[in-house]
């Protein structure tokens, strides 16, 4: 077992009388059992062949009927506890056979869980488990034996009787502090146990327990350890649980919205990308049918997102609010959630050229139990174009991505750019940003560490987080680099956080954001960012990309979309030299309502049905027969479940993949799936 | 002079081997030679077992230091006799050498002292420890001495500064976890370190795996010190590697002072030692172990082994002249005090003796060439070690009964240029009445004055000294603030010569004790003279039966040591 030799039987005929034994133990007691007998003999027989066999559990639940049938014949308080007593014993006799036996322990906590008694001598159980877990640890040194600190059992056991006698938590916390220093401080269990208790003091603020020492004593005690010994784990399991709570700790639910406070939305109509007569803006949308989705973005999954949650001032009817998830109810948790606003002329509110709207949202918790940030509310302005009620007509012309594109020059437009990317600082708090800085002088000292590194950059985007004064990135995108050469069989992981931090570098300021916006000329100038050629495997800080409706990502190193689906006014897309695998990778792109240029050339999109894990974790593959809903055909069933909702699609580009279904039946198929779909692979289509 | 009463004589007179001095080596010689079948004639001048290395009680120690200190009293027996030629030997007088100089012997409260004299084991050459992985555990296992000694562990070990301040040596990762005066970063060093030589030990005792990281040859080759600055180790770091795990005596940084610059290879072995002790034995909280009853519980195991294969004890019986051939002028036996004459093959003598200038002046070429080893050599730079032992009342450190203490070179004064080893010991090792403790101090040195003052600097760093009568009033309110200190009750300081052991075919000699805080090299040199002794004969051939092994039951935290 876990790789440990078994050893040569140095006495077989030793082992076969044994076993001979017990197999007439066992008879003897199945029959027992079978007839129910009680008797003293016939519990004692059991009690024999638990300490030769504690893995035995039909007779621990043996003992447990027989248990029950004795307490009913004979309720005096001293002859419960005598029983009680017994049961305890056996148990005892069976954990020296097996520490780590399972029904033995199960056994132990039932005897006392028993409504209606309480044992008196509770309190010694205490005592017990305190010599036994430190006798057991002390024989840990030697790794290559059964290592007895890692019984989780003894420390389950400990918070049942823990919580049974009430034993308070400081005296736990004092006890692991003492296993720990004494006996070792690589014992997972105490430092899981730890913080367990940690938590528990801080929510109920108890004395000496307040957030603000708590964590920075429990950091200063857990750096001994991960300085001592880095590639123990343990330590490290408590320094991150520590990290996530300095980072989480009080912290406020943030979000942002599109459009944004204080903004000005020109909402224009369908055709506003092929005229030319007014310059778009970067809070000019295009609307078919005048409706508009109204975006909130949540930096930690939430649910409960309802016209009763968020209310709008105006005399706009109630909206109904749709998670960008799977399903679509109010009670999932996700982090965008979208609303459709409809603007209809005869509404009085839209016959004014401008209407002031004004969001407020109240009640909303996060799935982690954070409450929403002031402001709980914010106005932005509508202004609605004139030719908002036009005829809608075929966008003929084919989106290159290439050509017509010109630099960002306007500055005019950079107070709108600085409404969506400006940092909301948190006020209050120091604490946790002076914690965050003696943790990062900390790690600077340990320079040859993978793990060491890895640290000192998630500390220094946690900085960037909280100050936003975009000094860290240069280092943290340098430690990234360091750790996927020192770490190769991890490379994958280091490569998407140094993606995350390459953007958050990006839209940390106006000036570097400016640098990648563009206007596309021949859809009357919208504003496209282009984040190409920057080997970006990830997307990240969406909550300030709300606004984009045009995004370049090709040349990079996606190997999913996932992400995207919280921008959701994208309506033209480039993933064209990437690495996506699989029409399944590209799911969520299904939530871009507003997709109407899709590039996936270039990728590695094969076709075949992918063995994809995250589906089944989900629901069975037999369920998407259901899903699919008419005749597909089996191969492109992945293909359909993405193209299907993608109703504006109009150009798509899937050449240079390897397909291995090209060719006029898999054309024919989408054009059936995407009717509306004007350009495939380049090449216009005639009907 | 305790009269001796008269010996009756010795049968048989014919040896193959005569052993004088039961220190150590000259023991553990005599053990594993009866043990290969030779027949041993064991003597001692003294009256107890352990020569140099005896634990004696405060008034023994004081006349043995005296009577083996400079200018040694002429034998009272007998003028010199010139070399008889009643026989067919030539007899040559040996005289005593003494090994001890600057003896002071300074006694503070003699009425409590008289009182317990006879409750102390105090050691000769102490400081002195036992490593759990050393070669004399190794040895006692292997012959079944150890079942006739008992370990208590030494509980902590501390590097002392001028500031008085004894500071935790962090030697284990617990230690090192728990050390609350390294910075994070000294932490992850110093482990890191101990990795590297663990890693590297284990694989140069295994060899199969080759990710294991392995220091390079080049790197063994240059000095310790430099490779320890090679891994970027603090001063502070490297000072504890050097002198309070590695244990070395002379400032590692200092080329023009230092007599031994270790070696890298050196140094990994002085760690792997260190190592290999911790948790070697399951009572054993660290890496010392310390004899109950003193020191001097060592080579009377060694001699009760050899008792038990046939070695025949004589105690307080000096050898008085050697019996050479007259015609080849090779060895022949000895004339022992009680004046009889005993034959051997073979000679091992105590450091101790040695042959007068005068005697050696009439003898012959050949004759001179049997003695060889005796013939004292004069030496240049003639290294000491300065020794002190304290009675103090009270412990250097609060809740600490056994400890180590080491002072490295120059952290009591900038001319020091040995570290100072400091062992504590308690009631506990049954060496001293409750409440007291005895203090062992030893520093290499090059002459008497500088090691006597080395040591008293360090005995004024952890105990308070007595004032001078006439002084004492001026020193009211320096008494209040060290009041914690120890008090001194009784003291000896002494230099002891460091006399290395020598083979000289039938006449060999031991050495002194070293200056080392183990036994290993004492007890290395006795392992080779024995093979060049017996030729190849293995060391304790079929010692250890099972039956001897018994595990006895926990004594009070005894260390059991067993295979």
């Amino acid at each position: 077992m876990h790789g440990r030799k078994r050893e040569e039987d140095p006495n077989p005929e030793e082992t076969a009388a044994k076993a001979l034994e017990l197999r007439s133990l066992q008879s003897q007691f199945m029959s027992n059992h079978h007839q129910k007998i009680y008797t003293k003999e016939a519990i004692q027989l059991s009690a024999k062949l638990l300490i030769t066999n504690p893995e035995f559990y039909t007779a621990w639940n043996y003992r447990k009927l027989a248990f029950e049938s004795r307490l009913d014949e004979d309720s005096d308080t001293s002859v419960v506890n005598s029983i009680i007593d017994e049961e305890l014993g056996v148990v005892k006799n069976a954990l020296e056979r097996n520490i780590k036996s399972y029904g033995a322990w199960y056994h132990r906590k039932w005897v006392l869980s028993r409504k209606g008694h309480y044992y008196p001598s509770l309190e010694n159980e205490l005592q017990l488990l305190n010599d036994y877990q430190k006798q057991a640890n002390q024989k840990q040194d030697d790794e290559k034996q059964d290592d007895p600190s890692r019984n989780f059992h003894a420390w389950n056991y400990r918070r049942f009787v823990v919580e049974l006698t009430k034993t308070s938590k400081e005296d736990e916390l004092q006890y692991t502090t003492d296993m720990i220093s004494d006996i070792s401080f690589t014992i997972y269990s105490a430092w899981h146990y730890r913080s367990v208790l940690v938590s528990s003091l801080v929510a109920k603020k108890a004395d000496g327990f307040m957030p603000k020492e708590t964590i920075r004593r429990e950091l200063d005690y857990v750096h001994s350890a991960i300085f001592t010994l880095e590639e123990k784990q343990s330590g490290w399991f408590y320094y991150l649980w520590l990290l996530d709570q300095t980072v989480k700790m009080e912290t406020p639910l943030r979000f942002s919205s599109w459009p944004s406070d204080g903004s000005i939305i020109i909402l224009s109509g369908p055709d506003c990308f092929n005229a030319s007569s007014s310059t778009t803006k970067l809070t000019t949308f295009c609307s078919e049918s005048g409706s508009f989705p109204l975006i909130l973005y949540f930096d930690q999954a939430v649910s409960g997102v309802s016209s009763s949650t968020v209310t709008i001032d105006s005399e706009l009817k109630d909206l109904v609010w749709e998670p960008v998830s799977d399903k679509k109810n109010s009670q999932v948790d996700s982090c965008v959630w979208v609303a459709r606003l409809k603007c209809d002329s005869r509404e009085p509110c839209f016959s004014r050229k401008e209407t002031k709207v004004k969001v407020s949202l109240g009640g909303i918790v996060s799935s982690m139990g954070c409450n929403l940030t002031a402001p709980y509310e914010f106005v932005f302005t509508l202004r609605i174009h004139d030719t908002l009620e036009g005829e809608s007509s075929q966008q003929e012309s084919i989106v290159s991505w290439t050509d017509d594109l010109d630099n960002w020059d306007d500055d005019a437009l950079s107070n709108d750019l600085h409404s969506f990317i400006a940092f909301k600082a948190d006020t209050g708090f120091e604490w946790r940003k002076k914690a965050i800085k003696i943790e990062i002088e900390h790690f600077r000292t340990l320079p040859d560490s993978k793990i060491g590194k890895l640290i000192l950059a998630r500390l220094l985007m946690a900085e960037e987080t909280m100050i936003a004064n975009g000094v860290h990135y240069k280092e943290i995108l340098q430690l990234y680099n360091d750790l996927m050469a020192l770490d190769s069989w991890h490379a994958q992981y280091y490569k998407d956080e140094h993606s995350v931090a390459l953007i958050h570098k990006v839209t940390s300021r106006t000036e570097s954001m400016s640098r990648h916006l563009f206007r596309y000329r021949s859809m009357n100038n919208i504003v496209c960012l282009r984040l190409n050629n920057l080997t970006l495997s990830r997307i990240a800080a969406v909550e300030k990309l709300l606004f984009v409706q045009m995004l370049d990502l090709s040349h990079n190193e996606f190997h999913s979309a996932e992400g995207l689906e919280a921008m959701q006014l994208l309506c033209c897309l480039n993933l064209s030299h990437n690495r996506i695998r699989s029409f399944s990778a590209l799911n969520s792109l299904r939530h871009l309502k507003q997709l109407r240029v899709l590039d996936v050339s270039h990728n590695h999109i094969c076709g075949e049905l992918p063995v994809d894990t995250t589906r089944y974790l989900c629901s069975s593959p037999l369920s998407n027969s259901g899903e699919t809903g008419r005749e597909v055909p089996n191969k492109y069933q992945d293909a359909y479940l993405v193209l299907r909702d993608l109703m504006k699609l109009k150009q798509l580009d899937i050449r240079g993949n390897d397909l291995i279904f090209a060719g006029e039946e898999f054309s024919s198929f989408v054009r059936h799936v995407v009717p509306k779909l004007v350009w495939l692979d380049g090449h216009k289509h005639t009907s | 002079m305790i009269d001796i009463p008269p010996y009756p004589p010795l049968d048989p007179s014919n040896y193959d081997l005569i052993v004088v001095g039961t220190g150590v080596s000259e023991s553990v010689l005599a053990a594993a030679a009866s043990s290969s079948g030779s027949s041993i004639l064991h003597l001692d001048p003294n009256p107890f077992y352990g020569s140099h290395f005896a634990s004696l009680s405060l008034p023994d120690l004081t006349s043995f230091l005296h009577s083996n200190s400079v200018s040694p009293p002429p034998s009272p027996s007998s003028p010199p006799l010139p070399p008889s030629n009643n026989h067919d030997f030539i007899s040559v007088d040996l005289v005593n050498r003494s090994l001890y100089s600057s003896v002071e012997i300074s006694s503070f409260e003699s009425e409590i002292l008289e009182e317990h004299s006879r409750r102390f084991n105090v050691d000769l050459a102490g400081p002195r420890v036992v490593f759990c992985a050393d070669e004399s555990i190794n040895l006692m296992l292997k012959s079944g001495a150890n079942n006739y000694v008992e370990f208590k562990s030494i509980d902590a070990s501390f590097v002392g500064d001028s500031n008085g301040e004894l500071r935790n040596v962090p030697d284990s990762r617990a230690a090192i976890f728990k050390d609350k005066s390294l910075t994070l970063l000294e932490k992850n060093q110093l482990m890191k370190f101990f990795k590297l030589v663990q890693s590297h030990l284990a694989s140069s005792t295994e060899n199969d795996d080759s990710t294991t990281v392995k220091i390079s040859e080049e790197d063994m080759e240059c000095p310790f010190v430099d490779f320890l600055s090679k891994m970027r180790l603090p001063p502070k770091i490297k000072s504890i590697i050097l002198y309070a795990i590695a244990m070395l005596d002379y400032d590692q940084d200092n080329t023009e002072t230092c007599r031994h610059l270790l070696k890298t290879k050196e140094g990994i072995d002085r760690l792997a030692l260190y190592i290999t002790s911790m948790g070697r034995f399951p009572n054993a909280l660290g890496a010392l172990i310390y004899p109950i009853y003193g020191q001097g519980e060592l080579p009377q195991a060694f001699c009760r082994r050899a008792a038990v294969k046939g070695c025949i004890y004589v105690l307080r019986m000096p050898i008085t002249a050697l019996l050479l051939d007259k015609e080849t002028g090779g060895y022949k036996g000895v004339r022992l005090a009680s004046g009889q004459e005993i034959f051997s093959q073979k000679l091992i003598l105590d450091p101790c003796v040695t042959v007068g200038l005068e005697s050696l002046s009439s003898l012959t070429d050949q004759q001179n060439e049997t003695l060889s080893v005796l013939v004292p050599k004069s030496m240049i730079n003639k290294e000491k070690i300065a020794r002190g032992v304290c009675v103090i009342r009270g412990s250097v450190k609060a809740n600490v009964s056994n400890a180590l203490v080491v002072y490295p070179p120059k952290s009591l004064f900038p001319e020091q240029l040995t570290a100072i080893r400091v062992l504590q010991l308690g009631s506990g090792l049954a060496v001293c009445p409750a409440d007291m403790h005895v203090l062992y101090l030893s520093t290499l040195c090059d002459n008497d004055d500088q090691g006597i003052k080395a040591l008293l600097s360090a005995m004024s760093n952890l105990i308070s000294l007595p004032v001078p009568e006439n002084r004492q009033s001026d020193s009211v309110v320096e008494n209040d603030t060290s009041e914690t200190k120890p008090i001194l009750l009784w003291r000896a300081l002494y230099v002891q010569e460091l006399v290395k052991g020598e083979f000289g075919g039938t006449i060999s000699s031991m050495p002194s004790p070293d200056g080392n805080l183990n036994y290993n090299e004492i007890v290395e040199s006795a392992v080779k003279l024995y093979e060049k002794l017996m030729g190849s004969e293995e060391l304790f051939k079929e010692e250890t039966s099972p039956a001897e092994n018994t595990t006895e039951e926990e004594n009070d935290g005894g260390v059991e040591i067993e295979d």
